[in-house]
């Protein structure tokens, strides 16, 4: 632990690479299906705000505002899907950043929108301060117990029926249909468990900032959840997460370069897309990227 | 509600989104990739136009040929880093869309570093803003020059592409590239104008907003990114005329939902836009049927 602290690895940023890597599945579930959505961190926004306003306003246990996150979460993915999942590659991403733009904002306006139509002074989300205050309740056996039950949950998936049509879905959606795959079914259903766990990821991250607010959850957050998966690679489960804890990681490793952390993040995550294609967790393509490294052998 | 008020700002405004969303479906039309750091290179050109005006002395009218072309060399790398390599392997076309956020996520923060983060702004008396008298509307000189320069912009950007030996090549490779590099149009050469001529004109809007305005972070692309992003689907992905149509229509909404009290609701009623048409005709507004539908 002491040499993880001096290199600014500290326990809170320990609990941020968790979340990250919970994060990281959830976008691991839609991009293993082929489904390139970007709406997982306006499912974060519904999560962190329900699970704050169960544990602070109702006063309920912090397990109770975790699963009522992941609930609502996953109530909204269901009208959102239903419709949106018709689509494909860039037009998904573009409706799903409307999403997350659109959630985005409803948080900012809840309270004067609900009170007008309550017609009572409504003051839940806090409008554009947020919710200030929050008790800093999550602890990391929480997080490492949620990633644990999460990643074991899906690598049961894998080996199920269901995965399998997942990875069909992925591969060709025609041929999947032909072979009897609920197309529909089965991406609405990756797109609600995907949802289902940044909804869970964003209540227990409330839970740990002390404040939440809806500029948080936009597109630059959508951005970096995406970055997290391809970072570490969606070959398999362990790619996002790897990635979540890296891309945590690595600003606070670089604190010493602070002024250059963006410029490093950037170019890590350019670099990482044009040549390490396959992501971190990737024997493969590391070995192809070290044969272009040592270039052509003298005899071939 | 004084409604030839808000069509006045509608027009100006909209004409700034239009050059910017052009740049947009210019490289969506030829390439089929959606470059997310034109926003960064629209914030580049911005800087670049003040720049040459605060530290080099030119005066304002020399900062947008500056700019433009200073984009259009920044649009020219970022290709080739960005999005060249990515090509030449295959690679599906989500990773270029990622490697364009890295680049701009790259580029934003270089910019935080050279520029700072302070708001800066064209030196005082530089930009006429008194409004000029005897007209029913509130409306600025440099309104007007920018509803002007712009004008003039996307009518020789049509022009270029519906005339010129250039443009019909252009139009070649974005039909079919394989054909096209058959029939001997050197694809890579048109990609790079093509990225060149979509960051000048990014330059180009980065100044007229600047010069609108007159506040620059390096944070003033991402808002324009995500309006950008809605006129070009409004307009149909890729269709040219599309995202001239497509700006002004976006800041109509955006101007008259501000006007009716609803400012807390304006991107709301983009983004839901931006859903509903993606939803119904994803081609766009003035789209034809694609035969891979959406």
């Amino acid at each position: 632990m002491d040499i993880l602290r001096s290199i600014g690895i500290t326990e809170p940023v320990i609990q941020f690479m968790l979340v990250n890597a919970i994060l990281g599945l959830s976008i691991y579930l839609t991009l293993y299906t082929g489904m390139f959505s970007l709406a997982n961190a306006g499912f974060m926004a519904v999560g962190a705000f329900t699970g704050v306003i169960l544990t602070q306003e109702a006063g309920l246990p912090l397990g109770i505002g975790v699963l009522g996150g992941m609930a609502l979460a996953g109530l909204v993915a269901i009208p959102i899907g239903l419709p949106v999942l018709r689509l494909h590659d860039i037009y998904l991403a573009i409706a799903t950043i409307g999403f997350g733009e659109v959630v985005r904002i409803l948080i900012l306006n809840f309270d004067p929108l609900m009170s007008s139509i309550t017609g009572q002074t409504v003051a839940l989300t806090g409008g554009a301060l947020g919710i200030k205050g929050i008790p800093k309740i999550a602890e990391t056996w929480h997080l490492l117990l949620f990633l644990g039950i999460a990643a074991y949950c899906i690598a049961r998936l894998h080996r199920s029926r269901f995965g399998r049509a997942m990875a069909a879905v992925r591969q060709d959606e025609r041929v999947a249909a032909n072979m009897g795959v609920n197309v529909v079914y089965v991406k609405n259903v990756v797109f609600i468990l995907s949802a289902i766990l940044a909804g869970g990821a964003g209540a227990l991250s409330g839970h740990l900032t002390r404040i939440i607010s809806p500029d948080g959850y936009g597109f630059d957050q959508a951005v970096q959840i995406l970055a997290f998966a391809v970072l570490g690679g969606t070959g398999s489960i362990a790619g996002p997460i790897v990635g979540g804890i890296v891309l945590t990681g690595l600003p606070e490793v670089l604190r010493f370069a602070s002024q250059y952390r963006g410029v490093i993040n950037g170019l890590v995550l350019l670099l990482m897309i044009v040549y390490v294609p396959g992501g971190l967790v990737n024997p493969v393509g590391w070995a192809r990227l070290w044969r272009r490294l040592r270039g052509p052998t003298p005899d071939a | 509600m004084n409604v030839t008020q808000q069509l006045v700002n509608a027009i100006w405004l909209g004409s700034v989104y239009s050059l910017f969303a052009l740049g947009y479906a210019l490289v969506f039309s030829v390439l089929g990739v959606l470059n997310l750091a034109h926003s960064a290179v629209f914030m580049w050109g911005a800087f670049i136009g003040l720049i040459s005006v605060i530290q080099f002395g030119l005066p304002v009218w020399m900062a947008l040929p500056v700019a433009m072309v200073g984009a259009g060399v920044i649009a020219v790398l970022l290709e080739r880093v960005a999005f060249a390599p990515l090509r030449a392997r295959g690679a599906p076309r989500i990773s270029q869309l990622i490697s364009s956020i890295g680049a701009s996520i790259f580029l934003v923060s270089l910019a935080q570093l050279v520029f700072g983060t302070q708001p800066q702004r064209f030196p005082f008396g530089s930009i006429p803003t008194d409004a000029i008298e005897g007209l029913p509307f509130r409306v600025t000189p440099i309104q007007i020059i920018i509803l002007v320069i712009a004008v003039v912009l996307m009518a020789l950007l049509n022009l270029m592409v519906q005339r010129t030996r250039l443009g019909q090549r252009m139009r070649a490779v974005a039909f079919n590239q394989r054909t096209a590099g058959l029939l001997g149009i050197n694809v890579g050469g048109i990609y790079l104008s093509t990225f060149f001529l979509a960051g000048a004109l990014a330059g180009a809007a980065g100044v007229l907003y600047g010069l609108a305005f007159n506040s620059m972070t390096p944070f003033i692309g991402d808002a324009i990114a995500l309006k950008g992003l809605t006129v070009i689907v409004l307009g149909g992905l890729g269709n040219i005329q599309g995202a001239l149509v497509g700006g002004f229509v976006v800041a109509g909404l955006e101007v008259f939902s501000i006007a009716a009290g609803g400012s807390n609701y304006r991107d709301a009623i983009v983004f839901t836009l931006l859903f509903l048409i993606l939803l119904v005709r994803p081609q766009g507004l003035l789209g034809r049927k694609e035969i891979t539908r959406a």
